[in-house]
């Protein structure tokens, strides 16, 4: 019979997708397991950073906040290096990853996540077209510097930057000043669509109404509240690892009696401050639309409360009110509101910021399928650790580190051509 | 190059013109909508439970999962039974253990040894896709690899699904899974393949009791729709506004 033959040739390769990470409690519905996984909490927490990253360097670019200048051209170089990684996790969580592309071609748009790709692009257009614009006269002086080298490492740099320029070598000051102009408009767009790109992530969530964690008409405005706050946190935090690291170095060589070297001052208190400024200005936000969404979903009380309060004041309580509240956002907030700043403080702050973002975005993933849609038992979601097949790496502890981790390789790539942190 | 910015825009304009003329002759169709013309549009299928005729035997859910090739043992299914007990003092055993596949032979609900002088009362109540009017699964799909066909019954393109799991969150009666050994998503299609060629689904065909049965509602002297016009029926969650279409028949406020 057909079906016996499915069943002894499938028998080795029979995966139920979400078994071997799902305990339940008492009664849930024979389907239910944890379908969104480590994966989906890395989805809105990396297009969080990329969004964030981006409004950070906007803010100079539009707003002209000129306390900024030193931190937004690195961060507008950093949101590219991350662009890649948003669309990672999804690939790592789709169960058909090759066919990940029919996205593009057939979407279907009342669903939230058809406009993904069509967001995703538009974004990639922008962040790269101002990124172009940024670093044009940087690409020819490069052709010129470069020109008649020897060297197969000159000889390709040559080339490359040669088709950066896109064959416009016009650096005189009207051109130049047309440039800033463009990157103006363009990181004018760029927040709306940053911000919109993000929002809509929380979209996606929060118009789930089968699952009454997530709907909420509070979700996208949350999610982009706290996706500036993540992306402002890791912009600050990568640009003091990066420049203390490059005065050590310089200290180091100095002391092996290179005198050539100079000592240079590592990160700047002055512009650190600056911007923890305006990531205390929307964690604040973000801390008061979800309490908000705490305290009326308490209040109204409705048919899943009963079992909400017990997810959120019982099981995911460490989770949510110590981890997330309390280590991540009420700590680093005294830390970065006490009076008498060190770089060294600020550090540690912000990576409590991060923290805090990523247990948010657990809780808001793993929290809504900790309970079963019958509103009458729970579901564990315990993460692979140590994988034994491809599935449990994919969306293990891993998968999660390997989504991480890519966006700082890739910067450190684009860093070589566009440098974000020495050109003036 | 000899182009100046308002000859650019002219030619821009003049292609888009040309072009558009053309290109207004084809129409952009999602799988979804190609699909969705199969079907009879003269029938609406629905499904009508008796729970007062459930013994809960799980006869209907081993029938499913050799009809319609989902791995026998692995613990997700296309339809199972619930069953329900619930006690003097308000409280409520509910259990469905391998989908009620094999029978309710264990009088243990979980952990729980039930004493029987304290039951107030207790039934079975069998679940499957409620091919909902306004479908929460259709709308979340991103690529319209799911698709209510004209006779009102929603199926998944298993070549064009990416197993993004969404419609599977989005269904609020956890019907949906990832199909183990397909990798798509995977429901209840009210044994499409019988029921267009005139035969009654597995599980209706194999439950001994008349507790499942299948209709069409467009016809009105169909036994099945005279029931759900003239007796009282009830839905599942109807809160969520998907117009479920699978009726039941003695249905109790503790249902979930």
């Amino acid at each position: 019979m057909a079906v016996e033959h499915i069943v002894t040739q499938g028998a080795e390769h029979l995966f139920v997708h979400g078994l071997d990470w799902t305990t339940k409690e008492l009664f849930t519905y024979p389907n239910e397991f944890i379908y969104w996984s480590i994966q989906i909490v890395m989805y809105p927490y990396m297009t969080g950073l990329v969004a964030g990253a981006f409004v950070l360097s906007s803010l100079y670019h539009v707003f002209g906040q000129q306390d900024l200048k030193t931190i937004a051209r690195f961060s507008l170089v950093f949101s590219l290096a991350l662009l890649p990684v948003a669309m990672m996790p999804l690939q790592y969580h789709l169960q058909q990853p090759f066919r990940g592309m029919n996205v593009m071609f057939t979407p279907h748009f009342t669903s939230a996540i058809a406009a993904f790709g069509i967001v995703f692009s538009t974004y990639a257009v922008i962040v790269l077209s101002e990124i172009w614009f940024v670093y044009r006269t940087y690409f020819v002086d490069q052709v010129h510097a470069l020109k008649g080298k020897d060297g197969a490492k000159n000889r390709f740099m040559y080339i490359l930057y040669l088709i950066l320029t896109l064959g416009a070598f016009d650096t005189s000051y009207e051109a130049v000043v047309k440039d800033k102009k463009a990157v103006k408009i363009l990181a004018g767009i760029g927040i709306p669509v940053a911000c919109f790109l993000h929002g809509y992530a929380g979209f996606i969530f929060g118009s789930v109404k089968a699952n009454a964690l997530w709907m909420s008409p509070l979700m996208p405005v949350i999610f982009i509240m706290s996706a500036v706050v993540s992306g402002i946190a890791l912009c600050m935090l990568t640009y003091i690892i990066i420049m203390e690291f490059k005065k050590w170095s310089a200290i180091i060589a100095k002391g092996k009696g290179d005198e050539s070297v100079q000592v240079i001052a590592g990160a700047e208190l002055d512009v650190i401050t600056k911007t923890s400024r305006y990531l205390l200005g929307f964690l604040v936000a973000a801390i008061s639309l979800e309490l908000l969404d705490l305290i009326f979903r308490g209040y109204t009380a409705m048919k899943s409360w009963d079992i909400l309060r017990t997810v959120m004041y019982g099981k995911d309580f460490i989770n949510i009110f110590v981890l997330q509240y309390t280590l991540g956002n009420l700590v680093p907030f005294i830390m970065l509101l006490l009076p008498g700043i060190t770089i060294r403080r600020v550090f540690f702050a912000l990576i409590f910021v991060l923290f805090g973002v990523f247990m948010m975005r657990w809780n808001v993933v793993i929290g809504g399928q900790a309970f079963s849609l019958s509103f009458a038992g729970y579901m564990h979601y315990h993460l692979p650790i140590i994988p034994h097949n491809l599935e449990t790496y994919k969306e293990g502890l891993f998968g999660a580190l390997t989504v991480a981790a890519t966006p700082f390789v890739l910067f450190w790539f684009i860093n070589k051509v566009t440098p974000s942190l020495e050109y003036k | 190059m000899s182009c100046s910015r308002r000859d650019f825009l002219k030619n821009t304009f003049k292609t888009t013109l040309a072009s558009a003329l053309p290109l207004s002759a084809f129409r952009m169709l999602s799988p979804a909508e190609v699909k969705a013309y199969t079907g009879d549009s003269s029938i609406r299928w629905v499904f009508l439970v008796d729970t007062k005729k459930c013994v809960g035997c799980g006869l209907c859910v081993k029938a499913c999962k050799l009809e319609n090739e989902v791995p026998y043992d692995p613990p997700v299914t296309r339809t199972w039974v619930e069953r329900y007990v619930l006690m003097k003092n308000g409280q409520a055993h509910i259990d469905s253990a391998f989908g009620g596949r094999d029978g309710f032979t264990e009088s243990k609900i979980g952990e729980n040894e039930i004493p029987t002088d304290q039951i107030a009362k207790g039934f079975f109540v069998p679940k499957l896709c409620n091919q909902c009017m306004k479908p929460a699964c259709v709308q979340v799909c991103p690529v319209g690899a799911t698709y209510q066909t004209l006779d009102g019954v929603v199926l998944v393109d298993r070549k064009w699904c990416i197993g993004c799991g969404y419609c599977i969150m989005a269904c609020p009666y956890g019907m949906r899974f990832f199909h183990p050994v397909y990798k798509v998503a995977e429901k209840c299609t009210f044994c499409y393949h019988r029921i267009t060629k005139g035969l009654k689904t597995a599980c209706v065909q194999a439950c001994p009791f008349g507790a499942r049965r299948i209709g069409n509602l467009k016809d009105p002297n169909d036994p099945v729709t005279k029931v759900i016009m003239d007796e009282r029926v009830a839905v599942l969650k109807d809160e969520y506004g998907t117009k479920p279409q699978v009726y039941y028949i003695g249905l109790d406020t503790n249902v979930r």
